[in-house]
């Protein structure tokens, strides 16, 4: 019996989960004003649960399962009366027939995922929990990605509409394709012709490229001594280096604003290229230090007495064999310069001088529309989605390498 | 001696010798990471300390200087014009003097100059005048009758094409030796300092034990191998990679209350609730709980929201490849001996995940803590989500009272340090 009720819930939560979910992407997607009746949907996957459920195993073939959907989608028709998303056939007929195959798939499929190796027969607590944590699971790959992709889904399609439209249905993301390209990316179009989106973009490349070599440049030698060689405070360094990385930034602003005001470099981008290595010098050595260590010593030492300098083992020996780490501590550094806010938008007053996070920010007025906030949102977001997206393994590595170890 | 030693690789009787050059060496490579975090980070820190101490304006960083006009008046026309050539002195400060005011200056060729003056002298065309003390606000005009002569007229040059150099002392507010305590007496007496340290507080917990919960979920679901899973990982990264301030504001548009915000809008349209909901505007929402009152923070929860949405990826990826390193050996001997997953989840995966939750822990709440931009962007610090951090800004730069943001952020480095303190006393050693 625990079988067959566990089956009901587990239909009857899949129900409910995928009506919210194709309902709403119904709406965001057509525009249509929908109220999807999730008690019905609820009820409608409480009903496939059990029968599939009742389905002998050996039956559970991929007809049987297409079949099997093609009567979830039979039952919720039947159940609201022919309107499966609250809206009458009529209205945007083709979305909703679209709506309604991809909920019945989804709610089959779902199901038979989770009741794989069920009958209705006794199940055990073994075989309760497995059930139990496949519909959590389910549930939380599509909480999760709904959770994580829905504010980026408003801000790029947010960029794309006019702010009418938005006021007038804020649920209406509809992209209408046949305006053209010009009129559709507007908003990208302004932003770089009238608000100097092509200046910031510039500014944080260069601000961003030059903290990398700099910080590279004063962590690749300091990571080096902490790893290799043996001095008084060595072990000291390599254990409090990151008791810098702890100090709040906000603690460092007022001081360094006021210096910096007085020695001229405040309204400057040297100032924030002098600012941001500062700041990750400290991890960028640490992380080295620790990938160093693990490089064998006798290539190093082989390299000394072939009447290598130490400036030449560390160019043409340690340096080629630590290019992954050098990639990770790069892409992780260059991320941090190109996202940093506080400095930017305290240092920076030159619509000249400002990076991307500074000229967003001054995109935020009630004078300016919404969907040139969003696509200013946009361009700082896609560069470094797409770098973090081509070196992901890197990217990982480094973020993890950092503090996983011990 | 020393080379010979390191070339052969001598016996141990050179190596105080080579353990001193090497030290050496290891100092220089470390020498200019040294001098960058004394600069920019360690010195600073200290100065942040100094100034706390200090009565010091926004304004105040404007040194007090004075500021010079120079004209010839009026326009010549022909040789022989009489004009009168005239220097408009100012100190620009209202506050201070400035000390050992000069000025000196080139004259142009062709025009003679009297001097009715005593402090300034003329030496070939190079003007010099000192005035001592220049009191604040203070003005002194100088008026020198001047004739115009042709090789003026012919130069075409004016008379200030070559712009006088001032100099002067006036003390640096910076650098002067005038201290006070109303900066940490104004914070402390305030009614608000108390209420902004709790909001920290509680926006710290429960940040960070919501980025560590969410991202133990996530972890759980990415553990098995699946098609598509290296794509979700990625996708799960999102907001940790994105830049604070398209994700701060794609929340702020996604929340409004007004018209257009996507989320009021469609609960509404699903009917969960009646009005919109001003989740970053609003302070509190009253509730009764077996006839005692609540209040439900509404804005402060919603920025833990936030805090916790764009962490949890951080924790999610260090608690996975924690787990991916736990042998399935022990997994496998538990199944035979019959143990439901929950119970393999809580005996073995939890305990092998403890070390790496609480250095997470650790890392977390003293970043979140120390966090400013999420809050900052969001509600600005309004609707009682104002933290210690955004207090800094808000006392040294909304009310222009840098001393007072400087005495904030002592309390905020000295919460922190009391942290770490109770974090190292209490956490297990081996941990590092």
């Amino acid at each position: 019996m625990t079988a067959l009720l566990t089956a009901l819930v587990a239909g009857g939560l899949w129900g409910a989960v995928w009506m919210v979910v194709v309902g709403l992407l119904l709406m965001l997607v057509s525009g249509a004003v929908a109220a999807p009746p999730v008690g019905m949907a609820l009820l409608a996957g409480a009903v496939a649960g059990a029968a599939w459920l009742a389905t002998p195993r050996e039956a559970r073939t991929r007809a049987r399962l297409a079949l099997h959907g093609a009567g979830v989608a039979l039952v919720l028709m039947l159940l609201t009366f022919a309107a499966p998303f609250g809206l009458p056939l009529e209205a945007v007929p083709l979305q909703q027939g679209v709506a309604l195959v991809v909920f019945a798939a989804f709610v089959a499929v779902s199901l038979a995922r989770c009741l794989d190796g069920y009958a209705i027969e006794p199940m055990g607590r073994y075989g309760f929990e497995v059930l139990l944590l496949r519909v959590l699971k389910g549930l939380g790959f599509v909480v999760f990605t709904i959770v994580v992709v829905l504010p980026f889904y408003v801000m790029v399609m947010t960029s794309l509409k006019s702010q009418q439209s938005l006021l007038s249905n804020p649920l209406d993301f509809s992209v209408d394709l046949s305006q053209g390209a010009a009129s559709l990316f507007r908003s990208y179009i302004e932003l770089f012709t009238d608000f100097h989106f092509g200046t910031f973009l510039m500014n944080t490349a260069l601000v961003s490229v030059v903290t990398v070599f700099v910080t590279l440049a004063f962590a690749i030698p300091g990571a080096y001594a902490v790893a290799r060689l043996k001095f008084p405070g060595q072990a000291f360094l390599s254990r409090s280096i990151l008791l810098i990385y702890m100090v709040p930034a906000i603690v460092l602003v007022i001081p360094l604003y006021a210096v910096f005001s007085q020695m001229g470099l405040r309204n400057t981008l040297t100032g924030l290229m002098i600012v941001y290595p500062a700041t990750t010098i400290p991890v960028a050595l640490y992380m080295l230090q620790g990938y160093f260590r693990g490089l064998p010593a006798e290539l190093e030492e082989a390299g000394l007495m072939d009447g290598l300098s130490r400036a030449g083992v560390i160019w043409k020996v340690t340096l080629p064999l630590a290019l992954p780490a050098l990639a990770s501590v790069s892409l992780y550094v260059f991320m941090i310069a190109w996202n940093e806010f506080l400095f930017a938008f305290m240092f920076l007053d030159d619509l000249d001088l400002f990076t991307l996070s500074r000229g967003v920010v001054s995109l935020n007025s009630s004078e300016v529309p919404r969907q040139h906030l969003m696509a200013g949102a946009v361009v700082a977001t896609v560069p470094v989605l797409v770098l973090f997206l081509w070196f992901e393994r890197f990217l990982v590595g480094g973020l993890t390498a950092g503090s996983v170890k011990g | 001696m020393e080379t010979t030693m390191a070339d052969t690789h001598g016996p141990p009787k050179g190596a105080g010798a080579l353990a001193k050059r090497e030290s050496r060496l290891a100092y220089l490579m470390l020498l200019p990471t040294f001098v960058i975090v004394l600069g920019i980070v360690l010195g600073p820190l200290l100065a942040n300390f100094w100034i706390s101490f200090k009565p010091i304006e926004l304004a105040d960083l404007r040194a007090a200087a004075p500021v010079v006009n120079e004209q010839l008046r009026p326009r010549p026309e022909a040789a022989g014009d009489a004009v009168i050539l005239r220097y408009r002195l100012r100190n620009s400060s209202r506050k201070d003097a400035i000390e050992g005011v000069t000025l000196t200056d080139t004259l142009p060729e062709g025009i003679a100059v009297t001097l009715n003056d005593d402090r300034c002298a003329l030496d070939g065309r190079a003007l010099f005048c000192d005035f001592g003390t220049l009191g604040a606000g203070e003005r002194v005009e100088l008026q020198f009758p001047t004739v115009v002569g042709q090789a003026y007229l012919d130069a075409g040059e004016r008379a200030r094409d070559s712009d006088p150099v001032l100099t002067g002392d006036a003390p640096n507010v910076l650098t002067s030796f005038t201290f006070t305590l109303d900066n940490f007496r104004r914070i402390f007496a305030s009614d608000e300092f108390w209420t902004v340290l709790k909001v920290s507080l509680y926006y710290t917990i429960f940040g960070t034990v919501g980025a560590l919960v969410l991202g133990l979920f996530a972890a759980q679901l990415l553990n098995t191998a699946f098609k598509g899973r290296n794509v979700l990982r990625g996708l799960f990264l999102f907001p940790y990679v994105a830049p604070v301030i398209a994700v701060a504001f794609a929340w702020v548009l996604l929340l409004d209350a007004g018209p257009g915000g996507t989320l009021n809008a469609l609960f509404q349209r699903m009917g969960l609730t009646d009005g919109p909901i001003n989740f970053l505007g609003q302070r509190a929402v009253p509730f009764t709980v077996f006839g005692m009152a609540f209040e439900f923070p509404v804005a402060l929860t919603t920025v833990i929201a936030f805090e916790a949405w764009r962490y949890f990826p951080l924790s999610f990826l260090f608690i996975l490849a924690r787990m991916q390193s736990i042998s399935s050996e022990m997994y496998e001997a538990a199944e035979m001996d019959g143990a439901t997953p929950l119970q393999q989840f809580w005996s073995i995966s939890l305990p092998q995940l403890v070390g790496i939750l609480a250095v997470l822990f650790l890392l977390r709440f003293i970043w979140t803590f120390n966090k400013f931009d999420d809050i900052f962007l969001l509600t600005g610090g309004a609707a009682g989500t104002r933290t210690l951090t955004v207090d800094v800004y808000e006392q040294a730069f909304a009310v222009s009272n840098l001393g007072a943001g400087a005495a904030v952020a002592v309390v905020v480095f000295a919460v922190l340090l009391v942290f770490a303190l109770i974090f190292f006393r209490f956490s297990p050693q081996d941990d590092g």
